[in-house]
């Protein structure tokens, strides 16, 4: 008989008062027994709607019926038989508008914790196992891989598996992609990350950093020269946006990436054990509505600031960042100014002193479907800060699209995909994650990873 | 891992060194620089292309000891390694062939003028070169340019070598004096190439200069190295270094690299233990 409890079991979590002032996760887990008891509320049901909306169908009933039954490596193999990187998300995946959106139980009370089994799952097994040296028969076909994000390693991972010796060329000196420079440690800790490249590098992967493809080497030169039969481009999306107004380049305004980049890969809150500097001061502003923004906010916070601001031209419902970050956020004391739309960063020497905003109403939906927001004459006020961060959005870098003959690109520079086989303009030549859909999901990244490396292999099988 | 092959003092505080790095020097140009990280630990500097030999796969560098990295980077000898050097980054310098292009070096910035002078001569354009220095110890590199210019002119600060004066008043000098060029390339401290760009534009002569803002990734993903180019937000890691000095706006870039002076300064004081 199912557990029927109409809640979730609650996942522990360190107070808000606390991690707001430290870098280790916010999430502590679920216990054995608490994955159990949550695990019990499946209803098993035959439809499996769960599974249909999960980007890369994981067994979700099959999985947590292990679970209940107490046999977690069991639980684990299943689920990786999809899903490459089950700590990862299970800890960061949008579950509300995947998987658990559709799961029955949520009809009627909260969906099953889906995200947090997965996570458990996960974790139990990797404290438990190191990652396997499996056997693999080499079929001599070399493959490259652009970029180590979570489609290039999902990429990578399946190819190898299947026998081709796999090199992926990544630009900075860590792989990881987003997972690594972008989401901070207390959503997802960097060890983790690091884990799940081991094992990748254990199916016989070889990651070459301080590569940057267009520049070290070009694609074409990666088959003339190099004898690559196959290249799958997975660069993600990285040239951050600025807004274009007046004071943006005051001393004191980053973009959300160089912020977080400071913070989680040069991990500048170790300053100055760790000699890259960041600057944080008393109040900061951090504008934009996203997982992103909602990131560099409570880094912010972590890194000493006083008052930290959302300051967003939308409303709370138009909010893109997920609901479990935004709560999370307010938990641990970011003021969220909504409706607010920055025109003007004030400075004096050099330095911001503040951000002017005009507030907003919401009009009619946009071509996005949202309510524009429209401006409120004289209603200009100024926020007094000491630092913003932009994180209004990332496009797909240029340097690939501009160094390869024949790679056709969107006029907002994504690559164009044959979206059944992830095959790009270009012979020979695949693309998947954020370089093609623009910022998207570590999910949806890993999806198009497994798209292309099937198609990749049927294609050089018929060679 | 990137092996260094060999490490020369140039002065009291600027070394040369060859490092190992195959996919750096088999397609950088003159203008491009790399990032390197010293150790684990490290903070990511960048550093500009002095010299390459695609053959042997090595590319040289020469630095200025200022601060915390490049004085790790000094302690490290030949046979030991760098962890990360990436690159190369940035785009080629634009070499026009012109009848005669004057080079202006300060300090250190003669090393990153050099390759570019090398090129030009390779061209067939006829080349001269100032370089300047506070005193004669931080002239650097007259005999590397000896062969490739037709004058090496060298200014310092306080006299003890060559001219004295600045770098502006030889340009000034060799104008007056006739000689005509179509171009200048001005690289070294912001100050000099603030004052290098002034009167070159008084004089009418196009003058580009190389920029060095404060750099994370050098791949345009951080947005740091920004700079206003004739009103535009540029990023200097993939629209540069190089850019036309008329249009670059020095005062703001100034201001931009001393954004954390405070933290340098105490790193420092840690560093020196
Ligand atoms: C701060 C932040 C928070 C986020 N939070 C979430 C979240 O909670 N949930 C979620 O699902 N998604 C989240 N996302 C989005 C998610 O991280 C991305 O959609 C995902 O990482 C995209 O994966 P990718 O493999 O396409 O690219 P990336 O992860 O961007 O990886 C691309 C890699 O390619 C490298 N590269 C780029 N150009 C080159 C080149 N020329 N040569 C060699 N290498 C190159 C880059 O250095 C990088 O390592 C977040 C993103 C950010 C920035
Ligand atoms: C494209 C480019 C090419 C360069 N080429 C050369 C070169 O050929 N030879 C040379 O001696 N120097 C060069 N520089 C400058 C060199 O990068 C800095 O001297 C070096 O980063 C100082 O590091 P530090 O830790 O020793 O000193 P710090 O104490 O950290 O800083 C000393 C000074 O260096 C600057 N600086 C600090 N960190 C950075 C950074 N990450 N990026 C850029 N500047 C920084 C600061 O403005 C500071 O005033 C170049 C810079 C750029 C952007
Ligand atoms: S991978 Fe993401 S969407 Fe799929 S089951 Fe796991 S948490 Fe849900
Ligand atoms: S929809 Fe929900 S209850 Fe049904 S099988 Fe999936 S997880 Fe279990
Ligand atoms: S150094 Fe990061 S964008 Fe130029």
């Amino acid at each position: 008989m199912a557990n029927m409890s109409p809640k979730k079991v609650p996942i522990p979590e360190q107070e808000p008062q606390v991690r707001n002032r430290n870098f280790q996760e916010v999430a502590l887990g679920y216990t054995a027994e608490q994955a159990i008891e949550e695990a019990t509320r499946c209803l098993q049901c035959k439809t499996r709607p769960c599974v249909a909306g999960c980007p890369v169908n994981v067994p979700i009933p099959e999985f947590i019926q292990e679970v209940a039954a107490g046999n977690f490596d069991e639980a684990y193999r299943i689920i990786t038989r999809e899903n490459r990187l089950p700590a990862v998300c299970g800890r960061v995946c949008p579950q509300e508008t995947q998987c658990e959106e559709v799961c029955v139980r949520g009809k009627k009370g909260e969906a099953v914790a889906i995200g947090r089994l997965e996570r458990f799952v996960a974790d139990t097994w990797m404290a438990g196992h190191q990652p396997e040296t499996p056997e693999i028969v080499k079929k001599g076909i070399k493959v490259a891989v652009v970029g180590s994000g979570p489609a290039g390693i999902t990429c990578a991972g399946e190819l190898a598996q299947l026998g081709y010796d796999v090199t992926i060329f990544e630009a900075l000196h860590a792989p990881g992609g987003v997972l690594m420079y972008g989401i901070p440690e207390f959503r997802l800790p960097k060890a983790l990350v690091q884990r799940e490249i081991d094992s990748i590098r254990k199916l016989g992967v070889e990651i070459v950093c301080n590569v940057i493809v267009g520049r070290s080497i070009t694609i074409d030169e990666l088959f003339e020269e190099e004898g690559f039969a196959a290249v799958f481009v997975g660069s993600g999306a990285g040239l951050p946006s600025f807004l274009r107004i007046e004071g943006e380049n005051l001393n004191g305004v980053y973009s959300a990436n160089e912020f977080l980049t400071r913070s989680n890969l040069m991990k500048a809150y170790e300053f100055p054990k760790s000699p890259t500097p960041v600057r944080v001061g008393k109040r900061v502003a951090v504008v934009g509505g996203g997982n992103v923004a909602m990131d560099a906010a409570r880094t912010a916070k972590r890194l000493g600031a006083e008052e930290v601001y959302i300051v967003y031209r939308r409303g709370e419902d138009e909010l893109p960042a997920r609901a479990e970050e935004v709560h999370h956020a307010r938990e641990e004391g970011i003021i969220f100014k909504l409706l607010n739309n920055p025109v003007k960063v004030h400075g004096e020497n050099g330095w911001v002193t503040g951000l002017e905003c005009m507030e907003m109403t919401l009009g009619e939906p946009d071509a996005s479907g949202r309510r524009r927001p429209i401006a409120k004459e004289g209603s200009n006020f100024v926020i007094g800060l000491d630092t913003v961060v932009v994180a209004i959005g990332q496009s797909p870098n240029p340097l690939i699209r501009q160094t390869t003959p024949g790679l056709e690109t969107e006029r907002w520079g994504g690559i164009i995909v044959n979206e059944e086989t992830m095959k790009t303009s270009k012979d020979g030549v695949y693309a998947g994650g954020d370089v093609v859909t623009g910022a998207a999901t570590v999910i949806l990244a890993m999806g198009a990873g497994k798209t292309a490396a099937r198609a990749i292999h049927e294609a050089l099988e018929k060679r | 891992m990137y092996k260094i092959i060999a490490k020369k003092q140039l002065n009291s505080a600027v070394e040369e060194m060859v490092v190992h790095a195959p996919y750096v020097a088999r397609k950088c140009e003159a203008g491009q620089f790399i990032i390197l990280r010293v150790d684990e630990a490290g903070e990511r500097i960048p550093l500009t292309i002095a010299e390459y030999d695609r053959a042997n796969g090595t590319v040289t560098i020469i630095y200025q000891v200022v601060g915390h990295t490049t004085r790790l980077l000094a302690a490290l000898n030949p046979g030991d390694s760098i962890v990360d050097f990436v690159g190369p980054l940035g785009q080629p310098t634009h070499l026009a062939r012109h009848t005669r292009v004057l080079g202006i070096g300060g300090g250190v910035g003669a090393a990153p003028l050099y390759p570019q002078i090398r090129a030009l001569h390779e061209m067939g354009v006829a080349c001269d070169v100032i370089l300047g220095g506070r005193s004669r110890e931080f002239v650097i590199l007259e005999e590397k340019f000896a062969p490739v210019v037709e004058n090496v002119y060298v200014t310092t600060d306080d006299g003890s070598y060559g001219e004295k004066g600045v770098v502006t008043d030889k340009l000034r000098s060799l104008v007056a004096s006739g000689v005509r060029y179509d171009e200048i390339i001005a690289i070294g401290p912001l100050v000099m190439m603030k004052f290098a760009v002034l009167a070159a534009k008084e004089l009418g002569i196009p003058t580009m200069v190389s920029l060095n803002p404060i750099m994370i990734d050098g791949t345009g993903m951080c947005g740091g190295c920004r700079v206003t180019v004739g009103g535009e937000t540029k990023f200097a890691c993939v629209d540069g270094p190089d850019f036309d000095g008329y249009l670059v706006d020095f005062d703001e870039l100034m201001r931009r690299q001393g954004m954390y002076k405070e933290e340098e300064n105490h790193i420092c004081k840690i560093g020196r233990g």
